[in-house]
């Protein structure tokens, strides 16, 4: 396996062709190349921008949208969206970091209606509020539960 | 009658279908309509899947599911486990289809580990596969067809099931949780005469899908039920994220057997089959023609099945055989090793997908080096084809509900996780 390629200007030039990078060449603020997955990170306000681009680009089908916790290193949380193209055969994962404290990101429903779910899944476990978005309620735990399971200062056994 | 609230919105919640009602009810000019709750005990909700819906007589206004009643959190447990043991945990995520959740999984982890897998393992893997989707699709056929009214096919399609579950026990020693495959390989070598049975089942198998087609499609009430109910475009299935048969069957060719293979799957030969009706009825036809390509892709298996091993060449990471173990001193540590401590796991982030028998499955893996994953995320296909349950049924009858739940073939035990 070749090895990871860690910097934008390293994969741009390892991946000239590549549609997504591209498609991204404005807004990308970093990019990685390992175990053949592109990743590529924007900054938070351009997130919409962002997948509107790779959108136009051929990546036509919005898989997965999560987020990682990295405690306790800051910016805090990495929101990550997986996009696929049915034509080109290719995914592109798109990277969004934000602060611990009061992390927010615009939703991308407008781009993909079937975000909805999965933004409403990472407020709900992770406590990052999707801004715009239609219905930004609890999907997993019930409506009045408190804290964000999947943090990692959440206990595994829960609170006693 | 169209919802007032928010005539263009996907996906309202449940108070935006209850404030809706509330607004018809105001609004002299239309009859009043009713909020009725299904589930989440409702027998043909296969689970506990909860819609509240809003209905005009017979005809669905508006409609939201509610979710969240099986949420077990494997998410968060998966990170306080060793990699080896996040396995078990798969198998109760989509527990029809206990095979593609290890598979998913184990790809993903051997993906960070660059892991080279015997060709043996992974043709063992695709027919284990294989005969998975058959069982997800014989449960899946005769739940349908019972939420629809005939009973009969119910019992056929389990008496089938029951021959595939037992060629699972004697692989696995389960029958449902199986967690046969492991990271790096297969747990064990199949016993003696397993490969016959798996050949004597894949003989009678394509005649047994017959006999429920020859139940079926025929039948003029079954016909009548099924045909033009719950429309979904091509451009609607791929703005909601709808995978899988329900994909194909509106006429977007994507399989990721085919078009991003894994495991192998580009060694086989098989057809996708397609339909561009995206009715209940294409969902039907097109399932039952994925069995009989499933046998196929199952034969090819067996037909070309390699001797070696079973698994990779990374002691350090699966374990050592017993007779190795109560010989040999290196065994014998790394067992321990394994045991007590686990192993670590290069630093990275992958995102692997197989394609289950409800569409795109995918397991993404975050490792920080240690012995335990930071985050394991799963995109389980049967969240994302929920979404698009309310573009189906608004507007439809309330009776039809139940006939698009059956032909979206949902598992709440992965939406919830």
């Amino acid at each position: 396996m070749a090895d990871a390629l860690m910097s934008l200007d390293t994969v741009c030039a390892a991946l000239p062709d590549n549609a997504a990078l591209l498609a991204l060449r404005d807004v990308a603020v970093d990019a990685k190349w390992d175990r053949n997955e592109l990743t590529v990170t924007v900054a938070p306000g351009d997130i919409i921008a962002a997948t509107r681009a790779v959108q136009a680009a051929g990546y036509n089908f919005f898989e997965d949208c999560t987020a990682v916790y990295w405690y306790p290193s800051e910016p805090r949380f990495q929101v990550t969206y997986h996009i696929v193209s049915t034509t080109m055969k290719e995914r592109v994962r798109l990277a969004v970091l934000l602060p611990g404290d009061d992390p927010a990101v615009d939703s991308i429903t407008s781009v993909w209606p079937s975000s909805n779910f999965y933004e409403r899944e990472v407020f709900d476990l992770f406590g990052i509020r999707f801004v715009g978005h239609p219905n930004l309620v609890r999907i997993m735990m019930p409506l009045d539960w408190k804290g964000h399971p999947l943090r990692k200062d959440y206990p595994v056994e829960g609170y006693r | 009658m169209s919802p007032v609230a928010a005539p263009e919105m996907v996906n309202p919640g449940i108070n935006d279908v209850i404030e809706d009602a509330k607004r018809h009810a105001k609004d002299p000019a239309s009859d009043q309509t009713m909020v009725l709750n299904m589930g989440p005990q409702h027998p043909s909700t296969h689970g506990v899947l909860r819609l509240v819906l809003e209905i005009d007589g017979e005809t669905v206004v508006s409609m939201a599911p509610d979710i969240g009643y099986l949420h077990t959190g494997i998410e968060k447990t998966a990170e306080a486990k060793f990699y080896q043991q996040v396995v078990p945990l798969t198998d109760r995520i989509d527990y029809l289809s206990p095979m593609c959740n290890n598979l998913c999984y184990c790809l993903a982890v051997e993906k960070l580990l660059a892991l080279e897998i015997p060709e043996r393992a992974q043709t063992i893997r695709v027919l284990l596969n294989e005969l998975t989707r058959i069982q997800s699709h014989l449960v899946w056929l005769g739940t349908h067809a019972m939420d629809i009214g005939a009973l009969t096919v119910f019992l056929y399609c389990f008496r089938e099931r029951e021959e595939l579950l037992r060629l699972f026990e004697a692989v696995a020693g389960q029958r449902m949780m199986t967690s046969y495959f492991r990271i790096g390989g297969l747990s064990m070598e199949p016993p003696a005469g397993w490969f016959d049975r798996v050949q004597k089942f894949l003989n009678i198998m394509p005649s047994k899908i017959a006999e429920y087609e020859g139940l079926l499609s025929g039948n003029p009430i079954w016909y009548s039920r099924l045909k033009g109910v719950g429309y979904l475009s091509p451009e609607d299935a791929v703005r909601l994220g709808v995978t899988g048969p329900p994909l194909r069957a509106s006429g977007v060719d994507w399989d990721l057997r085919r078009d991003m293979p894994y495991t192998g799957y580009e060694k086989y030969t098989f057809k996708v089959p397609i339909s561009h009706d995206g009715d209940v009825w294409a969902r039907y036809t097109i399932r039952l023609e994925e069995m009989y390509e499933s046998v196929k892709i199952a034969q090819q298996a067996l037909d070309r099945m390699p001797e070696g091993r079973i698994t990779a060449d990374a002691p350090k990471i699966i374990l050592p055989d017993r007779e190795e173990m109560k010989t040999q001193m290196e065994s014998l540590i790394h067992h321990f090793k394994i045991v007590t401590e686990g192993f670590g796991v290069p630093a990275g982030e992958v995102f692997q997908t197989v394609e289950s028998p409800r569409g795109v499955m995918g397991y993404y893996v975050v490792s920080d080096g240690t012995n335990k994953p930071l985050r394991v995320h799963m995109r389980n296909p049967s969240y994302a084809t929920l979404q698009a349950l309310e573009t189906m049924c608004k507007g439809k009858l309330l009776g039809d509900v139940v006939a698009v739940i059956g032909s979206i073939d949902i598992v709440l035990g992965e939406i919830d996780r």
